[in-house]
């Protein structure tokens, strides 16, 4: 809601500053926006008339002109407007004037003619934005001599507010001069209202077929309008400055008792409507060409204004081109109705409109006004365009206009609710200041009647913030919260989220964030095959699926990074991935890391060599490990297609899946043109803060034994499968197992490697004999041999 | 014996030239062990006559002593001169940097919630979370927000289907937290929102901080109270302005917007306060009865406030950040200047 201070300053103008207005709106919850100057800074520009014009000697598209500014003197002028004449009135710039953007005006020679000054146009006066074709005509009646921006009442602010949907009786001068009245104290100045007897008797019937959506229609046939009349410049400088650009008179008038009021109205010319008017839902197959040209099919859920033969309008939304007001129309039908807001409320969007009278009519039109608003209309309509005014007909459904509303208030529940025993007569005071009926009920207790024009207020706590609304919420009490202090037992042997972050942060990971929608192709990349849900209104076509893996967001944020000249990449990022169908959908919290570039960053000490495997496998172990329960975790080789086929594997946790890990497959780098090796993981959050509470073994008095082997398997063995058997074999007393060298070379047959393993063990209550320990040796090798033709290494 | 002041004088000759600890104990062995010169002496005491013995073997005695003191000495200097041949040996330049990885970082998105969830939980709140694919009914209608309110124009909804969307704020996580929990209630709920909106200021993603509290006596002082400490704890300034403007969200009656004294230019105006001194911060109000009835709470025993607020917008203020869209380019450049 836009509009100007001066004319809310008609209804109520309280001695406040601009500013300190607006702020004084904005703190009663209606939020000002802006505040801004309704025309530039200019001076020295009056009102002068044209009193001579003859065409330029020398330039056929110049006229040398007289105007008479009131100093006595006429003053000789060269004006290029095509539209200037004798006898206009029209603002003048003075020689030392100075228009907008610093432009001074002076003396000067056009074609060798004399020109003292300059006749203006709108937009060089900067009232409007875009080039006018020609000068700007003022009324005849404007005072010759007269300063052009006081005569103009220019030295006014536009005020635009940003109103939540609740307040709707906001949307016009009349209800934000309520507003402003019942802050300060003081009554409404409205413009007289008058109704209008009828001069001839022509009404146009009209029938409600759906009064639950339209319980009221009032219209109007106003005849002989001369639509060539021109609006006043008063009038096109009102709706300039609430946002409306002027159309024609009928259609002015029209806008500026919606913005005056917050009415919203229609003028349909007379002629083109045949029979009645009919209230209804649209047919099947029915179609109208709207106001702004463009032709809908109605939707069968749409409330419509037809006539007998056709759709005129979508009732609250937008009119019709063929039922308008046009310059042959002289006899028009006004309409003013309550729409309920159900009956409005979507239609607007599903047409992709959004229309000043569908704004309303959603956040609801005061049912009081419809009358009075064709009133004010035809005063308006008969001031500017004349006409022929007919009886006012209403058709009315009392039974579904909303009902008066009535909510009761304790002053029990405001003194809980707000922590202040507001006294009872301050109560009534606000209320009353509101528009609103208050008589008490009891003891301690009020029936508020609710005024028409508030469709949001239902319930007690309703009124009970207009209360502190309007005593003032930095005025109310504050407090700290009081509660009960129990405490709550919390799994120690949870890891938290941020303890597994700040695992990844030391290991040297930076943490990402990256959309939870990716680009369909990526995605199907990185994680090709698994069922993830689009979104039927994606923001652009590479943000239209959800993630089913982290692996679309970090390869994103990595080729970012390269692409800075960033070559070393350490990113993680947790977060939720989406898998499955919309009916069976998995939202899973997952961790995700991924590595690449050098070992460690650049430095005096660094290691050169590029990352592998296993650097992101040790960083994975060692968030594992924040669990306390190493044990339960296994990798197993695995494929997967977004990963190379010789370096991934699959995670498991107590034998359940938990996530993959691996190299980046070479075909899908090469797909993304990333030229460097990459390693991912991503494993399931509810998996890694699962963890093991601390169980305390005693310490063994005992010497511990140890053993060394190298046993020389086929390469292509897994060390895992080898160190299972080992565990199996080495008995209850083995307290440590330790993989210490992997090697091919001479000495080890081609195809073949050789592990070297370090077994450790101890017995609680007694130290262990060679015997036993040569027995568990040898039984590890003789299964070794016989799972994997192991041999040991002489 | 005569020539024993010869022997003194060549071991004490000896013992100054050893250069090390090894030669060093080669003089004592040569002078003082078991086959030494001066133990010979010792030996040699019984073919004295036993009158001159006790005297010699006086003189033998201090010579020994003698030497074995200077012995010593002279060790106890060559180990110091080893000490210090090696500790300048070994000097390091300590000023060249460690070897190893550096540390990583968190977001700054994450910094702020855990830090707002910090101060909330050190007074008793919880962290709930919830699903980011809602449904209508959570999303919308729980929360008073029926179809086609003009209240659900406020946020535009990324949409699966007709029911199905991404949820446009955290609240209903409350609503499922009051679902499945007795009062008294209070939590915080941190987590990803989106909204279709993308432009300087709007990412379609961004985070959320909602906190609920809901029991017997609660009142708007509490919120304004509970407020006021928050902010003021969050930005560390004790004399931090906070101001409440009556607004309107579907799920609170009574409803506020929060503005904070505008902390990059303390209240006098500047860009990021658009010059008004004011910064708008975050929402909030007392729960509505509706929002109670939808959770089978009951309105009349309990009340309850809530708070939301964007993580993002308090972290550009916290850290001036200037630019949204940063957040989620995660440029190594930036994410390093939060670590």
């Amino acid at each position: 809601m836009k509009f100007s201070e001066q004319w809310l300053r008609e209804w109520v103008s309280p001695t406040l500053e601009t500013q300190a207005l607006a702020d004084q709106i904005t703190m009663a919850g209606l939020e000002v926006d802006a505040v801004e100057p309704v025309a530039s800074v200019f001076e020295g520009v009056v009102v002068a008339e044209v009193v001579d014009k003859v065409t330029h000697p020398d330039a056929d598209k110049l006229n040398v002109c007289r105007v008479d500014d009131g100093s006595g003197e006429d003053v000789q002028v060269v004006c290029g407007a095509p539209n200037v004449a004798v006898g206009q009135k029209v603002p003048f710039a003075r020689v030392g004037a100075v228009l907008p953007g610093d432009f001074k005006i002076r003396k000067a020679k056009l074609r060798g003619v004399e020109s003292r000054g300059m006749i203006c146009s709108a937009s060089e006066l900067g009232l409007e934005e875009e080039t006018s074709a020609g000068i700007l005509e003022l009324p005849l009646d404007a005072p010759k001599g007269k300063d052009f921006r006081e005569w103009m009442h220019l030295d006014d602010h536009m005020i635009e507010v940003d109103l939540t949907p609740n307040r709707g009786d906001c949307l016009s001068l009349k209800g934000m001069a309520r507003e402003v009245g019942v802050l300060n104290r003081l009554p409404l100045t409205p413009p007289e209202a008058g109704e209008h007897a009828p001069v001839h008797d022509e009404v146009f019937p009209v029938h409600v077929e759906a009064p639950e959506r339209c319980p009221r229609y009032v219209g109007r046939v106003v005849k002989n309008v001369d639509v060539t009349a021109t609006t006043p410049l008063w009038m096109v400088e009102r709706l300039r400055r609430s946002g409306v650009r002027s159309i024609d008179p009928v259609v002015d008038i029209t806008n500026y008792v919606m913005l005056e009021l917050g009415q919203p109205m229609h003028a349909f010319d007379l002629a083109n409507l045949s029979e009645g008017i009919v209230v209804r839902s649209a047919r099947e197959g029915e179609t109208l060409v709207l106001l702004d040209g463009q032709s809908v099919a109605l939707r069968e859920d749409s409330l419509i204004i037809a006539d007998g033969e056709k759709p005129l309008a979508i009732a609250g939304v937008m009119g019709g081109e063929h039922s308008g007001v046009s310059a042959r129309t002289r006899d028009v039908f006004l309409e003013s109705a309550f729409f309920t807001p159900l009956a409005v409320a979507g239609q607007a969007r599903s047409y992709g409109l959004h229309t000043d009278a569908s704004h309303r009519f959603e956040r609801g039109v005061d049912p009081a006004l419809t009358r009075q608003a064709v009133e004010r209309a035809t005063t308006l309509l008969l001031e500017i365009t004349g006409g022929e005014p007919g009886p006012l007909s209403e058709t009315a459904s009392p039974d579904h206009l909303p009902v008066e509303r009535q909510v009761r208030l304790r002053a029990a529940r405001i003194e809980q609710c707000l922590n202040l025993a507001l006294p009872g007569e301050d109560v009534v005071d606000i209320l009353e200041r509101l528009g609103m009926q208050v008589v008490v009920d009891g003891e301690g207790s009020w029936l508020v009647t609710v005024p028409s024009w508030r469709f949001d207020i239902a319930i007690e706590e309703d009124l009970i913030e207009e209360l502190a609304r309007i005593h003032g919420y930095n005025r109310l009490p504050v407090r700290r919260p009081a509660a009960r202090l129990g405490l709550r037992a919390d799994g120690e042997s949870r890891q938290p989220m941020a303890r597994l972050r700040r695992q990844m942060v030391a290991r040297g990971y930076q943490e990402a964030i990256s959309y939870s929608f990716v680009a369909p192709d990526l995605q199907a990349l990185l994680a090709p095959g698994v069922d993830a849900p689009q979104l039927a209104n994606p923001i652009s076509s590479d943000m239209s699926v959800m993630r089913a893996s982290l692996f679309p967001g970090l390869v994103k944020a990595l080729m970012h990074n390269l692409n800075r000249q960033q070559q070393r990449v350490r990113l993680f990022e947790t977060g939720l991935v989406f898998r499955g169908q919309l009916d069976a959908l998995e939202q899973l919290p997952m961790l995700g890391g991924l590595i690449c570039g050098v070992r460690d960053p650049e430095g005096w000490a660094a290691h050169r060599e590029s990352v592998d495997f296993f650097d992101l496998k040790g960083d994975l172990e060692s968030l594992i490990a924040v669990g306390g329960e190493s044990s339960a975790w296994r990798f197993e080789p695995d494929e997967h297609p977004a990963l190379h086929p010789g370096q991934a594997a699959r995670i498991y946790r107590h034998e359940k899946p938990a996530g993959w890990i691996g190299a980046l497959h070479p075909a899908v780098r090469a797909e993304l043109g990333l030229r460097v090796d990459a390693y991912l993981f991503e494993v399931r959050l509810d998996a890694l803060s699962e963890g093991r509470l601390p169980a305390f073994t005693p310490l063994s008095r005992y010497p511990e034994v140890r053993r060394d082997l190298a046993l020389v398997v086929e390469e292509d063995v897994p060390v895992q499968a080898l160190l299972d058997t080992l565990r199996e074999k080495a008995g209850e007393w083995l307290t440590d197992l330790r993989l210490f060298d992997v090697y091919q070379g001479a000495g080890v047959e081609k195809g073949r490697k050789s592990i070297a393993l370090g077994l450790t063990w101890q017995h609680p209550s007694r130290t262990l004999n060679d015997d036993e320990i040569n027995q568990l040796v040898d039984g590890i090798i003789a299964e070794s041999r016989l799972r994997f033709e192991a041999e040991l290494r002489g | 014996m005569e020539h024993l002041p010869n022997l003194v004088a060549e071991a004490r000759a000896a013992i100054a030239a050893a250069d090390g600890v090894a030669s060093l104990d080669e003089v004592r062995v040569r002078y003082l062990g078991k086959k030494g010169e001066i133990t010979a002496l010792l030996k040699g005491l019984g073919k004295l006559a036993p009158e001159e013995r006790p005297q010699a073997g006086e003189r033998i005695n201090q010579a020994k002593q003698q030497l074995s003191s200077e012995l010593d000495a002279r060790k106890h200097a060559l180990e110091q001169e080893a000490l210090q041949a090696r500790l300048a040996a070994e000097r390091l330049d300590v000023t060249l940097p460690g070897r190893g990885q550096t540390n990583g970082g968190l977001h700054p998105v994450t910094r702020t919630l855990e830090r707002i969830e910090g101060l909330f939980t050190r007074i008793g709140y919880d962290v709930a979370v919830g699903p980011e694919i809602e449904d209508d009914y959570h999303n919308f209608e729980a929360l008073n927000i029926p179809a086609h309110h003009p209240a659900r124009g406020m946020a535009d909804t990324f949409y699966f289907d007709a029911t199905r969307l991404l949820r446009t704020h955290t609240s209903p996580v409350q609503v499922r937290t009051m679902k499945s929990q007795e009062p008294p209630i209070r939590i915080v709920c941190p987590g990803r929102v989106y909204r279709s909106d993308s432009d300087l200021t709007h990412t379609p993603m961004f985070h959320q901080v909602e906190g609920l509290l809901v029991d017997e006596d609660v009142s708007f002082a509490d919120l304004k109270g509970t407020i006021e400490d928050f902010l003021k704890a969050f930005f560390e300034r004790d004399e931090l302005s906070v101001r409440f403007r009556p607004s309107y969200f579907p799920f609170t009656e009574p409803s506020a917007e929060v503005d904070i004294q505008c902390v990059i230019c303390n209240g006098d105006g500047c860009r990021v306060c658009s010059h008004s001194g004011w910064l708008e911060v975050m929402g909030c109000g007392m729960v509505h009865p509706a929002v109670f009835k939808h959770s089978g709470i009951d309105a009349e025993r309990y009340k309850g406030f809530a708070f939301g607020m964007g993580a993002e917008r308090l972290a550009m203020l916290r850290y001036g950040v200037n630019d949204l869209r940063l957040f989620f380019e995660n440029d190594l450049r930036f994410l390093r200047q939060f670590a």
